[in-house]
């Protein structure tokens, strides 16, 4: 299986690509499966780590977890933006200590925090494992050091630890 | 406009309201760009645009076009999903950038944040 498909997941997501593109035919689920395979083997030359998802059934309920608070989150800084200056808001930095370690868990949670509005990825020191983002509107410090750590962060070290 | 005397009035006002929908969020965004005070705040507002807003104007889209070709059309997820991905890099490049310069000068109210610390009271908080 391996020396076959050397990265399953990206060969399935660039032929899902392909046909999303293009048409679905019969004639481009072939190409786009020719295609898919020919670059997943280029991908070999650059040796990506590899990614291991442990638990697929969680990456649903994460996903509309995510969903619904992006909803939530526009509506909260499109409300802050439209109260103007006659809201008081205490911007500021807060430092997370984060026990995820694996690089994809990182990485997706960067695309989480990026993806809602009002929290936003300054920084991550890998050694220590501390991240540090800038709250839009930070009321409760500890409040949301606890939102990041349970609601996200102990899925994503479920899923890829 | 031609092909388009056949279009359902249903899915026209409901392609109309999703992209007001998405194209407000986006204008709200770019207004809180303008009046939000420092640069990490006004890192926050065009996400508005590229989330609910992008959202938006491409739901839109596909219904759009799925209404108008009877068949699915669904590539617009692709410019989701590649926009979600690639948004953060920017945003550490230009937010790691900003707290160098910020720091390096010496502005107030930036947090200190050693990099060669054990993690000594970092493990202790995450035991919970």
């Amino acid at each position: 299986m391996r020396r076959v498909l050397p990265y399953p997941l990206l060969t399935a997501s660039l032929l899902l690509m392909w046909l999303l593109l293009n048409k679905f035919s019969l004639g481009h689920l072939l190409l786009g499966a020719v295609i898919a395979y020919g670059a997943s083997w280029a991908m070999t030359a650059l040796q990506p780590a590899k990614p291991r998802i442990r638990r697929w059934d969680l990456i649903p309920r994460l996903f509309f977890r995510v969903l619904g608070d992006i909803f939530r989150s526009n509506l909260a800084v499109a409300t802050i933006i439209l109260k103007g200056k006659r809201r008081q808001r205490t911007p500021g930095f807060i430092v997370i200590p984060l026990q995820l370690r694996d690089p994809t868990g990182l990485a997706v949670l960067a695309c989480i925090l990026t993806a809602t509005p009002g929290t936003a990825w300054i920084e991550y020191h890998a050694d220590n494992g501390r991240l540090m983002i800038h709250v839009l509107d930070l009321v409760d410090e500890q409040a949301w050091i606890d939102l990041i750590r349970d609601r996200y962060a102990r899925m994503l070290s479920e899923i890829f630890e | 406009m031609t092909g388009l005397d056949d279009f359902p009035l249903w899915a026209a006002i409901l392609v109309s309201l999703l992209l007001l929908l998405g194209s407000g969020l986006t204008l709200l965004g770019t207004i809180g760009l303008v009046q939000f005070k420092s640069f990490y705040e006004r890192v926050h507002a065009p996400t508005l645009g590229t989330t609910c807003g992008a959202g938006g104007v491409l739901i839109a889209s596909i219904l759009f076009f799925s209404v108008l070709q009877s068949r699915l059309a669904l590539h617009e997820v692709l410019i989701t999903v590649f926009v979600t991905v690639t948004t953060p890099v920017t945003l550490m490049l230009l937010g790691r950038a900003a707290i160098y310069r910020d720091r390096i000068e010496g502005k107030d109210g930036m947090p200190e944040f050693d990099s060669g610390e054990p993690p000594s009271d970092g493990s202790s908080a995450a035991g919970g």
